[in-house]
Formats: structure tokens, sequence, C-alpha cells
């Protein structure tokens, strides 16, 4: 792979093999010295368009964990309201010797437009509504590790699937493993239609016999343009002890954080030995210096 | 007979058909003869076609306010070069073209400038607000051809109603931006699957429909009262429910015109795929459906004109992200060569009717007499070869040096473009 932008077009194979080499890295994680010289002389940006604080962290350590140089840029959203531009930002970093790029930006596709104006290799930190691919990875690897294998399983995600990149990469990566994917949330906050997932308004008919459920966050900003009632939502789609009780016993919870505690997920389930949320988090270290790793070794310089 | 300049042995299209070979003797501005005579220029017509000078209804040429986009002499150049020799400038300028003195200063610049002749429109509402309406008899003296508030979509359907009847009242149209910016929300291409795909926020077909439903309503009561004929045309429609309702209200016998624009007779949504806001437009492009429909219109008459829309923006604006760069894509001149190849000769599209789309049909709009071909009509005309070449936005005469067609080739492009006997753009081999 030359960039990693979203899942359009990947095989099989390629994820599995980026997910064995996250296996090596979180190894190498629990080392007393947590620390390889993989990435010795290259160096890593993050160039943060839009405020993020796990995921910018998570991508650092993971090259530092590698020997990697990191750089950081974090804009200000009110500088790029003047106009200014990504691409020249860009160009600076490319003319300071920088190797990858990790992007996170509000709109969907800015990583698209990134990997056409720069030499080096362009790593999907979150772009809009698009993509979360490394979330994405991150969330498959979890799943891995509580469910043994994908193949057959069926994966509810639930919430505000139509604002929602983490939702869209999963929808895109989970299938590729074997999983069905079924999304539920309120008719306005659900795509049309999205390749690879199953989708309904009826929370109970993605819950039921479900073997893991994923829940995303939402945002305070949905309720402010009117497309949803905060209680409405509450009382028909949070995720609560009794509603799980559909899904498969015991049935794996994750989230993307931040959560909102008692909004979208029951407080006590989210403290409780079903979520995986933590375990999430930690995993994220390890599968971004996967796609780190293959992206930039071997790579002709 | 002698004129100034004599084309010989050219083909001759116009709404009237095609025709020819004919030898085309101008002089005094006019057509003299089709039958040639002495000329002090001759001009070899070499398999190429001679058509009458086309009108653009909508084009943004930025003056005054953001000349860094473009300005009158590279916009009317720029047109001039697409085969125009009449244009509608557009008034969301900085500030917009909302007074008698705007419109005259516009006029006389691009007088002094004798590139293709400039008809400015004016704002229908002061500083295209929405909310107090512009002087329509002062503003059709000092020379304006239409008014809107494009851009702007008119959201008080009782100012547009006002604005209806006193436009009518100086025989001006009333042209408007119909979508309905409610349903819109922030909506930055088409709303639909793909849309949901690439994770955009759509803008759904239904909120151009919603608004031209309402608008046409509007239309018919400003029709009721009024002892004059109001005349409302509607600018770049471009989905097939809308051109639904404009074809019904045509059969109704409602005042209403239409265009739609070069970018949306030949692209699609699926455009978008690869986030380049160089694809950003208002409305959006649409599917594969609409365009097929909007071709349908074009030829049963639903449509009247093709305008271009031409909106130029300066590189870096095109280069932030889907969300931040502006709509548009500046088209003056690809227009014609455009649909000449992608329309005519790719898909059949009759000539005569492609013609009379840049022609008669933008000209009626505006009251304007039709140009044919004949002895004693004005020569205002344009030359066009059907030789194929690629496109190369850097070779234009717009500030906008981009263009989502870089790379196409195409053929009809515009050769010698007469304003009234002048040549204002020459491009023989």
């Amino acid at each position: 792979m030359r960039h990693l932008l979203d899942f359009r077009g990947w095989a099989r194979t390629e994820v599995e093999s980026l997910l064995d080499t996250a296996r090596v890295m979180a190894e190498v994680l629990e080392r007393p010295v947590k620390k390889v010289p993989a990435l010795q002389g290259f160096t890593v940006a993050t160039v943060f368009f839009e405020p993020s604080t796990r995921t910018r962290l998570s991508f650092e350590l993971a090259a530092r964990r590698m020997s990697a140089d990191v750089v950081s840029f974090a804009a200000q959203t009110s500088s790029l309201q003047k106009g200014e531009s990504y691409k020249d930002t860009l160009l600076t970093l490319e003319a300071m010797g920088v190797d990858a790029y990790v992007i996170r930006a509000d709109a969907a596709g800015v990583p698209h437009q990134a990997a056409r104006w720069v030499k080096g290799v362009v790593v999907n930190g979150g772009d809009g509504r698009r993509a979360h691919p490394t979330q994405a990875l991150l969330d498959a690897y979890t799943l891995l590790e509580a469910l043994g294998s994908l193949e057959g399983k069926k994966i509810a995600i639930v919430g505000d699937l139509l604002h929602s990149r983490v939702a869209r990469s999963n929808v895109e990566l989970l299938p590729l493993l074997g999983a069905e994917v079924w999304g539920a949330g309120p008719p306005t906050l659900l795509p049309q239609g999205l390749p690879g997932a199953r989708l309904t308004s009826r929370l109970e008919e993605a819950l039921a016999e479900a073997d893991a459920v994923m829940v995303l966050r939402l945002q305070k900003e949905r309720m402010e343009a009117g497309l949803i009632h905060l209680q409405d939502y509450i009382a028909h789609y949070q995720v609560t002890e009794a509603r799980l009780k559909k899904a498969k016993p015991g049935a794996p919870l994750l989230h993307p954080g931040p959560m909102n505690r008692d909004v979208e997920l029951e407080g006590t389930l989210a403290d409780s030995a079903r979520s995986l949320v933590n375990r999430q988090v930690h995993n994220g270290v390890a599968v971004r210096m996967a796609v780190l790793y293959h992206l930039l070794v071997g790579r002709e310089r | 007979m002698k004129g100034d300049v004599l084309i010989r042995n050219v083909t001759l299209v116009d709404a009237l058909g095609e025709r020819g070979p004919a030898d085309v003797l101008l002089g005094e501005g006019r057509i003299l003869s089709l039958e040639g005579g002495e000329a002090q220029r001759v001009i070899e017509g070499k398999g190429r076609f001679l058509a009458p000078g086309f009108l653009d209804l909508h084009a943004h040429l930025r003056e005054p306010g953001q000349e860094v986009k473009e300005d009158l002499y590279s916009g009317l150049l720029a047109a001039a070069r697409g085969g125009y020799t009449d244009l509608v400038s557009m008034p969301n300028t900085t500030p917009p073209v909302d007074t008698p003195e705007a419109v005259r200063a516009l006029r006389e610049k691009a007088e002094a400038l004798g590139l293709a002749r400039l008809h400015p429109a004016a704002a229908l509402t002061q500083g295209q607000e929405g909310k107090t309406l512009t002087e329509a008899g002062l503003l059709k003296e000092a020379g304006a051809s239409l008014l809107t508030d494009d851009g702007r979509t008119n959201e008080d359907a009782g100012v547009l109603a006002a604005g209806l009847l006193q436009a009518a009242a100086f025989g001006l149209p009333v042209a408007v931006h119909a979508e309905d910016a409610s349903l819109r929300r922030g909506g930055v291409m088409n709303d639909g699957p793909l849309a949901d795909l690439l994770g955009l926020p759509g803008n759904p077909p239904e909120a151009e429909a919603a608004r031209i439903a309402r608008d046409l309503e509007v239309l018919r009561y400003a029709v009721r009262r009024s002892q004059k004929k109001p005349h409302l045309h509607i600018q770049h429609l471009s989905t097939g429910r809308a051109l639904e309702l404009v074809r019904e209200a045509k059969r109704a016998g409602l005042p209403v015109t239409a265009e739609a624009t070069p970018h949306h007779l030949t692209l699609t949504e699926e455009a978008l795929r690869g986030f380049d806001p160089l694809f950003k437009v208002a409305p959006p492009l649409r599917t594969g459906e609409d365009v097929e429909a909007l071709l349908e219109g074009l030829l049963d008459g639903t449509l009247d004109a093709i305008a271009t829309d031409h909106a130029p923006h300066t590189q870096a604006e095109k280069e932030l992200d889907l969300l931040r760069a502006p709509f548009g894509i500046p088209s003056l001149e690809v227009a014609f060569p455009l649909l000449y190849t992608e329309l005519h000769r790719k898909r059949g599209f009759p000539l005569k009717r492609l013609v009379e789309l840049f022609t008669d049909g933008p000209r009626n709009i505006l009251g304007l007499k039709p140009i044919h071909l004949e002895e004693g009509a004005e020569a205002s005309l344009v030359l066009l070869d059907p030789k194929e070449r690629p496109v190369d936005p850097r070779n234009f005469t717009s500030k906008a040096k981009f263009s989502p067609w870089a790379g196409w080739t195409l053929g009809g492009w515009p050769v010698l473009t007469l304003v009234e006997g002048r040549i204002v753009h020459e491009a023989l081999e």
C-alpha cells in the first residue's frame, strides 16, 4: 500500500498482514524497553487541522516506539477560515524532509487531496465524516482478541452513523474479515445506504443475536441542528443492560470515545467487564505502529 | 460589392438550420452578401462553420471587488475566445451591482474595452439581501438586462412577487437561483448514496424542485396581478424533477424560461469520488439520470438556453477542502467545443438546436432580436473549427486557469469572433 486513506479497494490479505504486524508490535509494547529501531531515520509529521488528543498522542507514541523522529503541526480552526492553505502547510513540511504525514481534518477528502500533493506517505488520521481507518483497524484488532475470528459474526454499530467516520471505516473493514455488519440509529442520523452494512432504525433488530456492539458518540450539534431530541434518543437508542439481553450473552461493547455516559451508553455498562474501551485505546498504539511500519519500511526513499 | 472581410466556402449554422457552403461578405457591421464579393481580407472556410455570435446569460466577471479572480478585461476577452459576442454579468460582486450608477459604470468600461458586449444584470434587492427592491425602471434605463439576486436564494416569496411585478412594468426578466436553503443545509454535493459513502454533506435534488415549485406559484400570482407580462427565468436547472415542474408550467402557459450549464450537461456526481473541490458547484453535479433528463429538456424546449455560470476563483481557493472551497467552474472558453463534442459529435444532438441554445434561445430571454445568417444581418458572428485540440487551461484568458475538462480533446473551437464586423478574437491557423 502506498497510503492509508480508507479501505476502498483493499483485499482481505492486506488487512490480515497488517493485523499480524500489529500483533508483533503489541509484543514489543509488553517488553520492559518498549522501543525498536525499525523507523530510525524516518520523520513522521502529525498534521492536525482539527483538534484531537488521543489519536495524535497514539500516533506520536507509535512513531516514537519505532524510533522515528516526530514533528507535530496543530492548526487553529480560525486560521483555516482565513483561507490558510493545507497545501502550503504540507509542502512546507515536505521541504523539511518529512516522510509520512498523519492528517486529521474536519472535511472529508483532505488526506486524499494531500496524497496528490506530497511525495511522502499519507495516513488518514480521521477526515470529516469520511474515514478513520486506524480506528477501524484497532477496533478489528480488539474484536479479534475478544472473539477469535470475525467470520460470520454479527457486529452491531449503534448511533449517529450518518456523521460518523468511525462507522464508515468499520463498515468498509469488518466485512473484509467476514463479519456481518448492522447499523442502527434514528432515521435522521442514518445514511441512505452504505455498501457492506444492513441499516435499520430499529435498535432491537441490530442487537438481536449480535456478537459485539459498537456504540458511537452522539454529538450535541445534532440536537442543535434539530436532527434528534436528546430524551427521545435516550429512550429509543441508548444501549442499556436490558436491551443488550437481545445480543449474545456477554457480547463485548466497543466505543471510539470520548463517551457521553448515560447518553449513548448506560453508565454502568461503560465500566462493566464487557466494555473494551480501554483495550481499544491500548491496541491503538500497536496498530498504528504496524501501519507506519507497512507504509515506510521497504519503500523507496 | 466591396466589403471588409470575406469568409469563403463556409458552412452556415443558425437556428434555421445548416446550409451552404456560402461566401460570406461582411462590411458596415453587417452581412452584405452570402454570395461573395471583394474584400480587404479573405478567410478560407476550410471545413469550418459560421454561426451567430453566442450570448451567455450567466457569467461571473467578479468586477467590482474581486478582480483577483476575474475582471471585465480578462472575462470579456475569455468570452470572445469562447465565441461569445454578448454576455450577462451577474451582480453578486463586492459590492453588489444594485444601483443604476453601478450598471452604467460597468457598461461604459466594457464598451471602452471593445471586446464582447456586456449586458449587466442588476440585483433584484438592495445589497442582494432579499428585503428591499432595487429601482427596476432606473436600472433598465441604465442598461440592466435582467434582475437577479443570483448566488443568494430569494427566501421571501412576497419580495419575489413584488420584484416580478415591478420588473414586468419595465420589461425586465427576473432570474432566480432556485434552491431551498433550509433543505439544502450545508450540502456540498448531490445528496444520495454517493454523498453518504464519501461522507460529504448532501444537497438534495428536492431542494431545487421545492423552491422552483414555490417560485412558479409566485409567478402565477404575479401573472394574475400584473397588467404587463412578468417573466421568471430559472438559472442553472440541474435535476430531472425540477425540469418536469418547468415543463408542466410551460404547458400551462406560464411565462417561465430556464437554462442549463455545460457542467451539468457533461459531468455527474461521480466526479467527486476523488475529493477534488474543482468539481464543487452550486447546484451540485447530479446523477446520470438527471443529465439525461436535461438533454431531453434541451431537445423539447423546456430548457431555453445554455448558460455557463462561468465562476472563476483563485487556484489557492480551489485547493482548500470540499467544505471550504468556493463553488464554481470557469467555462467561457470551453463551453461550445465541449457541448459540440460531447453532445453533438458523440451523441448526435442536432447542431442546429445546439447553436440555437447559444444564440436565439438566450437572446429571446433578454428580448433581443435573433441573428440569422442572411443578408443584412448584424455581423456578430463566430467561426467554428471542427478540428480537435486538447483543453489546456494554462492557456485560458480567464484568470482561473483550471478546468474539469483539462486534457479532454474537443472540436468546434471558435477561431474568429466578430462583434458588428469588428474582430474581437482571432486564432486562425
